[in-house]
């Protein structure tokens, strides 16, 4: 930048009759100048934090590190934002939460994103079906990865669903004032289910077809919504208008209900879902954090043992 | 009384979508296989099941010395289609391990009562008609209705 030609000819127009020697010092003193401009304004690009564009992504910058400057960097940003501000250090200790809600957040995530790669490739009709799930795994490429990762995930989080309450009932975190977050966390459970079972029957294979006919056979028997269930044939249910009907959208496991599955799965669930997980994680916060032992001084925070050294 | 006359036609509007929203999930007409059909004459079967009819109609035809009739291929358990065990000569449930004799009579299992058998006629060119819609059972604990008329075909 300091050679810059242009910059060389404005200097020597205009001063034609200075000697070469005068002419060249001169030019060698604005070179430099231009050259330590050059360096005070690289110094204020080199930092891309500093930069107009960086704030106004970033409102917080994270130089200072002062407990509301950190508070508000967690707040300011929408990510961050469902997390609170400060913890109980002692309430996310691994042993106490077994990370297990996170996890199932986290698994929901792969899910959703593996499901969205795997829908690109199937079709929910009887002709296609099983067929697609052939050609996912054995011809579309890292098909039989996804297939495969969506399935374990889908396992896995029934499981760590089921730990995470029963962490929740060992810690006695469903009591006031977290009763309602609890109730939320029940209907979580129930989707998670629904969510396992509407996506056995998407294979459309023998175990996805036999699992689901004797899964909604169970319906039948609901009291007052199923046609073999208490109260059902007085209000005059048959096979025909009851809850098993309103499911599979029909009397038999056929193509009405591997649709209504589908759907079910793939959209109706995971948006309901989705709603009662936003609500399930702004309480945790309002209902004051992940519960815990009570707020215990750590060792070295202690004056006795401070004094002691 | 204006909030409430607002704040009723809401829940009126809300109930009526949800009942609507309900409704929807309940077609009007399906696509399903008939339940009525012809299935040979008599004279076609010999004594024992015949699970030739398995695979389109989901029934077995059964034949003893006198009667003739047809078991509907639901276990009575969870509705799964039992496989027939001609060595053994019995009906197992491959879903939870019901066993029904060749007349479809449970013995072994989760079962609650004997599998259904379909009504059964012979038209006028002696076909026998069978229709999957009218099921004959035999409830735990209750009378037998595999006497009644239209559940065999005397031979």
């Amino acid at each position: 930048m300091e050679n810059d030609p242009k910059d060389k000819k404005q200097l020597t127009t205009g001063e034609e009759e200075d000697d070469d020697r005068s002419m060249l010092e001169r030019i060698k003193q604005t070179g430099g100048a231009l050259k330590e401009r050059a360096k005070e304004e690289a110094k204020d690009y080199k930092d891309p934090q500093d930069t107009q564009l960086w704030k106004s992504i970033f409102r917080v910058s994270h130089d200072r590190s002062d407990p509301r400057n950190r508070s508000l960097a967690i707040l300011s940003n929408v990510f961050l934002h469902l997390h609170p501000a400060k913890i109980n250090r002692d309430a996310v200790r691994y042993p106490f939460t077994w990370g297990m809600g996170g996890i199932t957040f986290y698994l929901f995530i792969v899910l959703t994103f593996t499901g969205v790669l795997l829908m690109f490739y199937y079709h929910p009709t009887k002709l296609d079906a099983f067929r697609d799930i052939l050609y996912l795994e054995h011809d579309v490429p890292f098909g039989k990865l996804l297939r495969n990762m969506h399935r374990w995930a889908a396992h896995l989080m029934v499981i760590t669903t089921w730990l995470h309450m029963f962490r929740v009932v060992l810690t006695g975190s469903y009591k006031r004032p977290r009763e309602f977050n609890w109730c939320v966390g029940v209907v979580l459970l129930v989707l998670t289910l629904l969510l396992s079972f509407t996506g056995y029957l998407l294979p459309d294979d023998q175990l996805g077809f036999w699992a689901v006919t004797v899964g909604t056979n169970m319906a039948r028997a609901t009291p007052m919504l199923g046609h073999e269930g208490p109260f059902g044939p007085q209000l005059g249910l048959t096979a025909y208008n009851d809850v098993r009907f309103g499911l599979l959208g029909g009397s038999i496991v056929d193509s009405n209900a591997l649709l209504r599955s589908y759907i079910w799965h793939c959209i109706g669930i995971p948006l309901v879902a989705s709603i009662f997980m936003a609500v399930h994680f702004w309480r945790i916060r309002k209902d004051g954090g992940i519960s815990g032992p009570a707020p215990v001084t750590l060792e070295s925070e202690m004056k006795a043992v401070a004094k002691k050294k | 009384m204006r909030r409430r006359i607002v704040w009723l036609s809401i829940t009126g509007a809300l109930t009526t979508f949800f009942l609507m929203f309900v409704r929807f999930f309940l077609p009007r007409s399906i696509l399903e296989p008939s339940s009525i059909f012809r299935i040979g004459a008599p004279g076609d079967y010999a004594i024992g099941v015949d699970t030739k009819w398995q695979q389109q109609y989901r029934i077995w035809v059964t034949r003893t010395s006198d009667r003739l009739f047809v078991i509907y291929a639901r276990c009575t358990h969870l509705g799964c289609t039992p496989d027939w065990k001609a060595s053994e000569n019995k009906f197992k449930c491959p879903c939870h391990g019901s066993g029904y004799d060749s007349e479809g009579i449970n013995f072994e299992g989760p079962a609650p009562r004997p599998m259904d058998r379909a009504k059964v006629s012979l038209d006028a060119e002696g076909q026998i008609l069978v229709d999957t819609g009218k099921l004959f059972e035999w409830p735990k604990g209750e009378p037998s209705h595999f006497d009644d008329d239209g559940a065999f075909i005397r031979v």
